[in-house]
């Protein structure tokens, strides 16, 4: 089989924790395109969802920092952050610990990738859970690139990771659907949240679904601080997925600032269309 | 050095209810255990979000820490607008404040 479905959205912990101070005019459609994605994403009939994710230092810290992790747990936790400040109560997860192994297998073929057998998520999984699986009942693989903690893997390593699950996608049978979430340029958890960088989260997503590897790839890490804050470092998930889906583009469902949200929210699916 | 133990207790805080407990019974027992200077060891010890944040404290974990200990979104976000104004500008890591911290969505 193959991936059946490729996407990447926002995770800003506002999006629960906060929802009814956005805008409405804003908010409401960026909800809708979270829908809009949870169906096409049913319609994919997935054996399993993995979500590429950014390390907030919720299972990894700097005594042992993986540049790539993939969960292989039968369940999981969250969110590890108090439920009544997120708004999403504390449950447990499936997780799909043989398939995991199996693709963990396979993308250690290419990237040297750390596994895990416990994770907890954080609202950087549990967030897009809410929108994409509000029963919490599809199998999840966690994937996880450090974002916070340099020196930070490169950008074409994080498109050769996509690359790495993609070819781990064609060779097993199960359907496998895949979402990156991270925020594009924010100033996350400083005095600045809020702040977002418009034209440059335009650009980024038109590079996104043109999937242009090399405009991809070309920021410098100097470059994103200064562009795009700290938190434009969690590209990196977004640049994965584009590797995933090598050869094919993707289309923008939604793209506007949600200051707090602390990002724009966006939706953009990249279109891989399995031929089965 | 000290900054990297005064993040390692943050986290393990923001991730071990064991940790959690024994901050509420013996917070200076368990701070005993991280080395930290004096300047963090106070910090942690008034809840002063807004310190912790101008030693260097990465905001993810930061974020998850102030929540735990009660302090409501607009409070955190001016925790840090304060400390800003009272120490300058954040002393390490990538969580530094730009245009002065001005704007943010609170």
């Amino acid at each position: 089989m193959s991936l059946v479905f490729a996407g990447i959205m926002s995770h800003g912990p506002g999006m629960t924790a906060r929802a009814e101070r956005a805008d409405p005019a804003v908010r409401d459609p960026f909800y809708a395109a979270l829908e809009q994605m949870r169906e096409a994403l049913e319609q994919s009939r997935p054996d399993a969802l993995m979500v590429v994710a950014a390390e907030h230092f919720a299972n990894f810290f700097m005594n042992n920092m993986p540049a790539y992790a993939i969960g292989m747990a039968d369940e999981y936790d969250g969110p590890i952050e108090d439920p009544e400040w997120l708004r999403i109560p504390h449950r447990t997860i499936p997780g799909a610990a043989d398939l995991s192994r199996r693709v963990i297998g396979k993308v250690m073929e290419k990237i040297d990738v750390a596994y895990a057998e416990e994770w907890k998520f954080d609202h950087g999984i549990m967030v897009p859970l809410s929108f994409l699986t509000p029963r919490f009942d599809l199998p999840v693989i966690p994937a996880n690139i450090n974002c916070q903690g340099p020196p930070l893997t490169p950008l074409y390593r994080a498109y050769e990771f996509g690359r790495a699950i993609r070819a781990a996608c064609d060779v097993l049978p199960e359907r496998i659907a895949l979402v990156g979430t991270g925020g594009i340029s924010h100033w996350p958890a400083t005095p600045n949240s809020g702040k977002i960088n418009v034209e440059w989260d335009r650009e980024f997503l038109s590079r996104w679904t043109r999937n242009d590897r090399d405009a991809l790839t070309a920021y410098t890490d100097l470059e994103t601080l200064r562009d795009a804050g700290q938190g434009g470092f969690e590209i990196r998930t977004l640049i994965a997925v584009a590797g995933a889906g090598e050869g094919h583009t993707g289309q923008i469902w939604f793209c506007e600032p949600i200051p707090i949200f602390a990002t724009s929210g966006f939706v953009a699916v990249m279109d891989v269309k399995p031929a089965f | 050095m000290t900054l990297y133990r005064l993040q390692k207790l943050i986290y393990e805080l923001n991730r071990d209810r064991g940790v959690q407990e024994a901050f509420t019974l013996d917070r200076e027992n368990l701070l005993s255990r991280y080395r930290l200077s004096e300047e963090e060891a106070e910090a942690i010890r008034k809840d002063d979000i807004g310190k912790l944040y101008i030693l260097g404290v990465n905001g993810q974990i930061l974020m998850h820490f102030a929540a735990w200990r009660g302090f409501a979104w607009d409070e955190y976000i001016q925790a840090m607008k304060d400390a800003l104004a009272e120490h300058g500008q954040v002393r390490d890591g990538i969580y530094a404040a730009v245009d002065d911290g001005e704007g943010g969505a609170v």
